[in-house]
Order: structure tokens, then sequence, then C-alpha cells
């Protein structure tokens, strides 16, 4: 189930070493020609368990629009 | 939704079978030159990081063991951790010290130099290692560069599952030098491109 969050990842700071594509439940998230990660936001239900493995910290999660 | 578990889930034995053979026979430490050039064979030639993101076994173990042993504190690193100047002062150490071992390896080919059957921790902490390899038994230099890459792979993996312990599992991977070549061919490959 969707929730009003979504995943977004700080592309200067990827490491890209695809941890969270590992991590997500939803396979919302891949490694963009090896350089850093990207996410679907119709695919993330903002579980947050992309951000809670993320060794780079460089994952957070953002409000959908309208979703306050 | 779970993923389907995959032959390549399973990699983080290759690590533990790794130093376990290391142990017993030093000459076994060559093997370790896989996971130096298959990330950049597949970095060049398919312009990803899927070694990384799938094969590596070094990044599972470290992944697989907090979950095992709940030995991790799960606490976001230092940002300068894996920042890009450190990642990139890390991967030139490392090639520095790469570049040593197969320095020491020439000196020991032409005779300079006598082999040394001890494995170098952290580059500073020599431990006796002779029991891993019987003398004669290969050429010396094929024999000290097995104990210098193997002190190479044990001395990463010994860092990585330090900051596993403090940090979250797979910080290693945030600075690892194989990672950071790898990223840096990928983003000269497929400059100028966006995402869909």
């Amino acid at each position: 189930m969707a929730s009003k969050f979504f995943a977004e990842v700080n592309r200067k700071r990827c490491v890209s070493c695809g941890a969270c594509t590992r991590e997500c439940p939803r396979g919302a998230i891949r490694v963009w020609k090896g350089r850093y990660s990207i996410v679907d936001p119709l695919l993330c239900i903002g579980c947050g368990k992309c951000k809670q493995t993320c060794p780079a910290d460089c994952i957070e999660l953002k409000l959908r629009e309208g979703g306050a | 939704m779970t993923r389907k578990k995959r032959w390549y889930d399973y990699l983080w034995i290759w690590p533990i079978l790794y130093f376990a053979l290391g142990f017993f026979n030093i000459l076994f430490a060559w093997l370790g030159m896989i996971d130096f050039l298959l990330p950049l064979f597949i970095a060049i030639i398919g312009g990803n990081k899927f070694f990384c993101n799938r094969l590596c076994g070094r990044g599972q173990l470290f992944a697989v063991l907090p979950r095992a042993l709940k030995c991790s504190r799960q606490k976001p690193a230092p940002a300068w951790l894996s920042s890009r100047r450190f990642r990139y002062a890390f991967l030139l150490f490392f090639l520095t010290m790469f570049g040593n071992i197969v320095h020491q390896t020439c000196l020991v080919y032409g005779g300079a130099k006598s082999l040394s059957e001890v494995v170098k921790l952290f580059w500073t902490f020599r431990v006796p290692w002779d029991w891993a390899y019987t003398a004669g038994a290969t050429s010396d230099w094929i024999a000290e560069f097995s104990f210098g890459f193997y002190s190479l792979m044990l001395t990463s993996t010994l860092i990585g599952l330090i900051v596993m312990a403090l940090y979250r599992p797979r910080t290693w991977c945030s600075f690892c030098p194989m990672g950071c070549m790898t990223q840096l061919i990928c983003e000269i490959k497929s400059r100028g491109e966006q995402p869909d």
C-alpha cells in the first residue's frame, strides 16, 4: 500500500552500490548505468528500507504532492 | 513482494571460501584477481556496476553477517566517508599499495629480494603465514604476489568488517576502491546521457 512518502536519491552522493535495490520490496529502484540509483515514484511505497540500508546515507523520504 | 533468490545471492560464501583456502595454501590468493578484474571488465564492456550490484561477495557478506549475528550498530556513517574527495584519495592509496605489491613481486622475480612468507595487515603488522606455503612449490615471485595480494584482500575485508560493525552493514561499499573505479568508468562511458 502506497504511503504519502516516496524515496528520493541524492544523485551526487550515490555510490551506486545497489544495496537499496536489493532491499526494496517493490523493485522500485534500479541503478542507472552504474552511476546512481533512481526510484520509480509510482512503484515506491515509501517504506524507507532503502533509506535504512544506504551506506552513503543519500536517500531521503519525501512527501508526495497532496500527501500532507 | 520478496525478490526470488538467484544463484548470485549466495556469493557471500565466496570471500569465506577465499580466505579459508588462502589460510591453508597462499597460492589461492591469485583467485582474488577475479574480484579485481571482473568489475573492471563489466564496467568497461557493459558500462554498468553489475558486479557491485549483484556479484560482489564481500558486499553480500557485510549485508548477511549483521542479519545473522546482529553485529552492526546500523548508524549512518560520517558523510566524509562517502565523499568524492575521500573515495578518490582512498582509491589512489589502494592503487599505490597494489603497485607496491607488483613492485615487490618484480624484485623477487629479478632476484633482488627474497620471498617473505608473511601477511601484512593494515599495511603495517607483519603476521607470519609460512604454513600456507611450501618453499619451492612454485616460483618465488608467484608466492610473493600471493602473500601481498592476500594481505590486501584481508586488510580491506577487516576494514569493511570494522565499518560494518560501527555503521551500516555495507558502509565499505561507500568507499570501496573497486566501486569507486567502476563508477568513474561508468560515468565516463555515459557522459552527457540522462535517465528517461
